[in-house]
């Protein structure tokens, strides 16, 4: 077993790359994500890798359409502004069928905001990251552990279905340290890509990587035999973690940094006798219906806790219907709700149950 | 202890970080769960520091330290600023060389250590710090003695050992006082 390691989440996703096989990194400087450029640009060079910091977000992200196209693992980070200039070369990625991983450690918005923790990129990361009919994965860690855990999976999942992977991580996850261990010798699985602008040495038909398709007949064929893919995605790729929600009344439904702060809010609640559990969706698209669905027969209601002003609710909603109750508690603007906040709305809906 | 809720304060340069560090790696050694989180908003600018350290044999929820179990206040603004955020029972550990006010509560354990003058005095200037490391580990014993030790040897670098010994007797002049 390999010795844990204090790392900051940002600095951990470095690593995880690395050892996830990733030799392409495209970056551009924004807080709170900083670290793990700095992290690569020490330690991409060494394994012989590409360290890019590009001249904008814009360069970045194309650089990352560029390099995925010949097949390699490419990967480029940011934070809630830069992915908003991302956003079209994201899309270029997801109609060009080229897996990769974009991190996004997020901040207050929206315009330039704070460079304090939020989840307010909910909806850009699973609704619109860019224009067109188009889903990315999206992976939400709550550890520094998941941080680096992951990255492989994203890059494993993306390259399965070939689409593009977001890390939808947040300033705290970022910041924040924790221990974390590495596999000894953890082998990477590289897929074949039969589809990558490589090279074709005359030995076979040219590959193209392309989002363009002039004739409207032949766009739509593409965009739904994309979809069917992510029929299969949702049928198969769901990931949560469902804590106490066997007996709970109260079901608490919040990832990434917030469900850290659910949780602890969950485990007071239990002290004082309330009945409460938390569903933590690991992956947020595909949503993971499958384990809130689960919860509806015993649970009383639900409490979605987000840093935004509401967004995973719409969601939580479209599952629940009208069932049962669904209430939300949520801070903003890079503000990290307290436990003790959280708690004080477990014990007023628990008044309104009795 | 199950869960000891630390949350250190300060001045940027007062080696806030670098404690909590201290006390995350010693707790690593030891094989309980812990967080470390910094402050790295704008309140960095304004001068003051502050980095929540949970210590527990389980799982952490929330790394934030919003009522902690243990303050310890390197200047003033820090203890105004969470003095009444410690639990009752808590313990506030103050720098009474840099800090000139005391606290007027009487639900709390209060240790006034002048630990930047003690620093000086002692001709390790700068390890204030650290010092309040070894007198908060008097008090609570978070880690044994020996994980104390390797904690702070993970956080000084091989090509500066030379910090170590001065680290050490710093641990030591905080566990004396």
């Amino acid at each position: 077993m390999a010795e844990k390691v204090l790392m900051k989440g940002n600095e951990a996703l470095g690593e995880a790359a690395l050892r996830a096989g990733c030799r392409h990194f495209f970056g551009y400087p924004i807080t709170p994500q900083t670290e793990l450029s700095a992290y690569l640009s020490k330690n991409m060079p060494k394994v012989g890798g590409t360290f890019l910091q590009a001249e904008s977000e814009v360069a970045a992200i194309n650089m990352v359409l560029g390099a995925g196209a010949t097949g390699v693992r490419a990967m480029t980070s940011s934070s809630s502004p830069g992915i908003s200039l991302k956003s079209e070369g994201i899309s270029y990625l997801a109609g060009s069928d080229v897996p990769c991983v974009i991190i996004n450690v997020q901040r207050g918005g929206p315009g330039l905001g704070s460079i304090q923790p939020s989840q307010a990129d909910y909806w850009q990361a699973t609704k619109a990251t860019g224009h067109g009919d188009f889903q990315l994965l999206v992976f939400a860690p709550s550890t520094v552990q998941e941080m680096a855990d992951y990255v492989s999976i994203a890059f494993d999942t993306a390259e399965k279905y070939r689409v593009p992977a977001m890390i939808l991580s947040d300033g705290m996850m970022g910041q924040m340290m924790e221990p974390v261990c590495f596999p000894d010798n953890a082998e990477v699985k590289m897929v074949e890509k039969p589809w990558a602008a490589c090279g074709h040495e005359n030995k076979r038909p040219h590959n193209i990587v392309n989002s363009l398709f002039i004739e409207a007949q032949e766009l739509e064929k593409i965009v739904v035999e994309r979809y069917k893919r992510y029929e299969t995605i949702k049928a198969n790729e769901q990931r949560a973690e469902s804590y106490l929600t066997e007996d709970a009344d109260i079901v608490l439904v919040a990832y990434g940094a917030s469900s850290r702060v659910a949780r602890s809010a969950v485990d007071a609640a239990r002290e004082m006798g309330i009945k409460a559990g938390l569903v933590r969706p690991i992956t947020l698209w595909p949503f993971p219906v499958n384990a809130l669905e689960a919860t509806v027969a015993t649970a009383k209601q639900y409490l979605v806790v987000e840093m935004s002003m509401g967004q995973m609710v719409e969601d939580v909603q479209l599952v629940i219907g009208r069932r049962k109750p669904v209430s939300f508690y949520g801070r903003t603007g890079g503000i990290i709700p307290t436990p003790e906040e959280v708690l004080e709305q477990i014990k007023k809906l628990a008044g309104k149950e009795a | 202890m199950s869960t000891m809720r630390t949350l250190l304060a300060g001045f940027g340069g007062q080696g806030i970080l670098f404690a909590g560090k201290v006390m995350a790696y010693s707790a690593l050694k030891e094989g309980k769960e812990l967080s470390w989180l910094p402050s790295y908003g704008p309140e960095m600018r304004g001068g003051t520091c502050n980095c929540s350290i949970v210590i527990s044999d389980k799982a952490i929820g929330s790394p934030q330290v919003t009522a902690p179990d243990v303050l310890v206040a390197m200047n003033r603004p820090s203890l105004d600023k969470f003095v009444n955020a410690v639990v009752p029972g808590g313990i506030i550990l103050v720098d009474s060389s840099t800090v000139d006010v005391k606290v007027e509560r009487d639900d709390v354990k209060v240790f006034y250590v002048p630990a930047t003058k003690l620093a000086d005095e002692n001709g390790i200037k700068g390890l204030a710090n650290i010092i309040l490391v070894g007198k908060l580990f008097k008090e609570t014993n978070f880690v044994s003695a020996e994980m104390l030790d390797a904690g702070l040897q993970k956080c000084i670098p091989a090509k500066k050992a030379a910090m170590l010994d001065t680290n050490r007797k710093a641990l030591e002049i905080g566990m004396a006082n």
